[in-house]
C-alpha cells in the first residue's frame, strides 16, 4: 500500500520534473553537450599522444569511461534540483500533502534516470560517429547499458541527499564538482592506470568509476584483448560495481527520505 | 464550539534562541484567528509545528481532531497550507500546478482536472491558467498558491503572511479572496505583521512575541487597549497653540495632549477621516497655520509600544542580536 503510493506519487512529481526539462530545454542542452565535448577534446587532443598500452584504438578504450564520467556528473542534477525546490518553498508544499514521504525523492531519481537514458544515447551516437564500436552481442550491450544506467540510479540517490543538506543549489554545483573530478580521473577512464604513482594506483584499482569502466569495456568489447588489472574489483568489475550500486542504495535511500522529512525550506 | 486547532505549551528551540516559549493556542470551528507579531516573533514557526512541517521540542497540539505528532499524515489530509513565500512551480502552468496538487491529494485524475479549472475560474486565473507560473505577477502567484492550499477543500486552512511583500492592489483583492473564503466557514489560522489585515480578516486576534502569547482579543479589544485614533496636528507659531487647542477640543473624545517644545497637538478621536476634515476646517476657519496635520491610526507599533514597551522594530534587532538568531532567520523566516 505505501510502496505503491510512493511509485504512484513518484511518477507524478517525475512528471512534473520532465516537464521541467521540457520547458527549460538549456538544462539537458548543457547535459548532453558536455559529454559530447568531452568525448571530442580527449578523442582529438589527447588521443593524439595517448596510446592506452596494448590498446590500439584510443577511442573505443576512451567511450566507456566518458559513459561513467557522465553519468556520475549528470547525478549533480538531482542533487542540485533537490536544493532548488527547497529554496522555492516547493519541498514544504509537498511535505504538508498527505503523500508518500518518499515520493519526491522517487520522483527526482525517476526522471533523472529518463534524463540519463537519453544522455547516454546522445553520448552512444557521438561515439559511433567517432570510431567507436560495440564487437559483443545484444545481451552483453544491453546489459553493459542497464549497468551504467544502475549505478547513474544509484549515485543519484547520493546526491539527492547532498542536495537536500546544503543550502543553496549553486553548492551543489560547486562542492561536487570538487570532489567528481578526482573521483573520476583517478580512475583508468581515461589513461591506463599502470603508470601511475602506488598510492593513486591503489585508489584507482578499487575506485568504483574504474570498475564501472572496466565493466562497460568488456561488455561492449572495448578491452583490445588487454585483461584487467591483477585486483579483485577490476577482475570481477561487473559484480565490483553492481555491490557498489547495491551499497549505495541501501545506505542512501534512508538516509534521503530521513532528511527529507527534516528538510526545512531556507 | 469545539475548537478545530488547538495547542498547548509549544516549544521550539535554535540554539539558545526560543523561537517558540510555552505558545497556547485555540481556534474554534468556523472562525479566524489572526496570529499578530513582528518578524521573529515565532508565527511561522507556529505555522510550520502545526502543519507537521517542524517537530516541536514540548507541548502538543491537535488539528481537526488529529495529534500533530503521531497522526501526522491524519493531519495532513485536512489541512491547507499557504505560506508566506508562494510554493509554486514556476515551470509549470497554473493549471498543471493545480492538477499535481490534486492528484497527490488522491483526488484522482479526472478530479484533479475538474478541480484545477474551478479554482482557476474561481481565483481570476482562468486566462493564465496555461502559461508558465514563471511569466504571473507576485499578486498572481499568491492566488495560486492560495488554491493550491484549496484543492482538496481541506476544513483547516493556515495562511502564512498571506500578503507579505505585494503591492496594496493585490494585498486587497487578497483580502477579498480570503473573507469570501472564510464565510464559507473554513477555520483559519492567519499570521500578519498588518494590524490592518488582522483587524479585517480575523474573528480573534492573538499577539505574540518572543514566542510567547502576549495578548489575546478582537481586533477592537486590541486598539482599545491600544488607544485607539487620534489627530496630530504641528502648528507653525506657539501664539496658536491656545487657539488649536479649542478647535480639537471640539473633535476630541479625550483631553487633547500639548507639547509646547514641538508645537504638537495630540487629540484622541473617534470617526476617521470624517473627524480629520472636521478638524482641518476648523482650524483654517480660525487662521491657524499648520506645519502638519495627521490622521494616526494604532498601527502594530502602537500595539507592541502599549504590550511590551518596545516597538516591533525593536523586537526585531533584539532577535537578531542574540546568539544563534542567524539559524532563526534561516529556518524561520518569520
Amino acid at each position: 500500500m505505501t510502496a505503491t503510493k510512493a511509485l504512484v506519487d513518484g511518477a507524478i512529481v517525475a512528471k512534473r520534473n520532465l516537464i521541467k526539462i521540457k520547458r527549460v530545454p538549456d538544462l539537458l542542452v548543457f547535459s548532453t553537450m558536455s559529454p559530447i565535448m568531452f568525448i571530442l577534446l580527449f578523442a582529438y587532443v589527447f588521443g593524439s599522444a595517448i596510446s592506452p598500452g596494448g590498446h590500439a584504438n584510443y577511442r573505443e578504450f576512451l567511450i566507456p569511461g566518458i559513459f561513467a564520467q557522465t553519468v556520475i556528473f549528470g547525478s549533480t542534477i538531482t542533487g542540485a534540483g533537490m536544493a532548488d525546490d527547497i529554496q522555492k518553498g516547493i519541498i514544504d508544499r509537498f511535505r504538508s500533502l498527505p503523500m508518500s514521504r518518499s515520493a519526491v525523492l522517487v520522483g527526482r531519481t525517476t526522471s533523472d534516470l529518463l534524463n540519463n537514458v537519453l544522455v547516454v544515447v546522445i553520448m552512444s551516437v557521438t561515439g559511433l560517429i567517432i570510431g567507436w564500436r560495440i564487437r559483443t552481442g545484444f545481451v552483453d550491450a544491453a546489459v553493459g547499458f542497464l549497468l551504467l544506467l544502475a549505478f547513474a540510479y544509484a549515485m543519484s540517490w547520493v546526491m539527492a541527499l547532498v542536495g537536500l543538506i546544503v543550502p543553496s543549489p549553486e553548492v551543489v554545483n560547486n562542492a561536487s564538482f570538487m570532489l567528481i573530478f578526482p573521483f573520476t580521473f583517478i580512475a583508468n577512464t581515461f589513461v591506463p592506470t599502470n603508470n601511475f604513482p602506488a598510492v593513486l594506483k591503489a585508489i584507482a584499482n578499487w575506485n568504483p568509476v574504474s570498475s564501472v569502466t572496466q565493466a562497460e569495456r568488456e561488455l561492449f568489447g572495448n578491452t583490445g584483448g588487454v585483461p584487467p588489472i591483477h585486483t579483485w574489483p577490476l577482475e570481477h568489475a561487473k559484480v565490483y560495481t553492481l555491490l557498489w550500486c547495491i551499497f549505495l542504495v541501501a545506505v542512501f535511500v534512508p538516509l534521503s527520505v530521513r532528511q527529507y522529512r527534516r528538510a526545512a525550506s531556507r | 464550539m469545539v475548537d478545530v486547532i488547538q495547542a498547548r505549551g509549544l516549544v521550539k528551540t535554535y540554539g539558545k534562541l526560543r523561537a517558540l516559549d510555552g505558545l497556547d493556542l485555540a481556534v474554534p470551528e468556523g472562525t479566524v484567528l489572526g496570529l499578530l507579531g513582528p518578524n521573529g516573533a515565532g508565527k511561522t514557526t507556529a505555522v510550520r509545528i502545526l502543519t507537521t512541517l517542524l517537530t516541536a521540542d514540548g507541548g502538543s497540539a491537535q488539528v481537526a481532531g488529529y495529534d500533530i505528532g503521531s497522526q501526522a499524515s491524519k493531519v495532513r489530509s485536512h489541512i491547507g497550507v499557504s505560506g508566506q513565500y508562494a510554493a509554486v512551480d514556476e515551470y509549470l502552468t497554473g493549471f498543471e500546478n493545480l492538477d499535481m496538487v490534486g492528484r497527490l491529494y488522491g483526488l484522482g485524475a479526472k478530479a484533479a482536472r475538474a478541480r484545477a479549472t474551478e479554482l482557476l475560474g474561481r481565483f481570476s486565473l482562468e486566462d493564465a491558467g496555461d502559461r508558465p507560473v514563471k511569466t504571473y505577477s507576485g499578486g498572481m502567484r499568491r492566488r495560486l498558491d492560495l488554491a493550491g492550499a484549496l484543492v482538496a477543500s481541506p476544513p483547516v486552512l493556515f495562511l502564512d503572511e498571506p500578503t507579505t511583500g505585494l503591492d496594496p492592489r493585490s494585498r486587497i483583492d487578497m483580502w477579498e479572496v480570503i473573507a469570501e473564503l472564510v464565510s464559507g466557514g473554513t477555520t483559519l489560522l492567519l499570521t500578519t505583521q498588518y494590524l490592518e489585515e488582522a483587524d479585517r480578516l480575523a474573528d480573534d486576534i492573538l499577539v505574540i512575541d518572543h514566542g510567547r502569547a502576549i495578548a489575546q482579543g478582537t481586533a477592537d479589544e486590541l486598539k482599545a487597549q491600544v488607544g485607539g485614533e487620534r489627530v496630530e496636528v504641528v502648528v507653525s507659531s506657539r501664539e496658536d497653540l491656545d487657539a488649536a487647542r479649542s478647535v480639537l477640543a471640539e473633535v476630541a473624545i479625550g483631553a487633547v495632549q500639548v507639547d509646547d517644545h514641538t508645537r504638537r497637538l495630540t487629540a484622541p478621536v473617534r470617526g476617521g477621516a470624517e473627524v480629520l476634515m472636521q478638524a482641518l476646517r476648523g482650524i483654517d476657519a480660525a487662521g491657524i497655520g499648520v506645519l502638519d496635520i495627521a490622521l494616526r491610526r494604532p498601527t502594530l507599533d502602537d500595539v507592541f509600544l502599549s504590550l511590551t514597551g518596545h516597538a516591533a522594530e525593536d523586537a526585531i534587532v533584539e532577535a537578531e542580536a542574540k546568539p544563534g538568531a542567524a539559524t532563526v532567520k534561516a529556518g524561520d523566516p518569520a
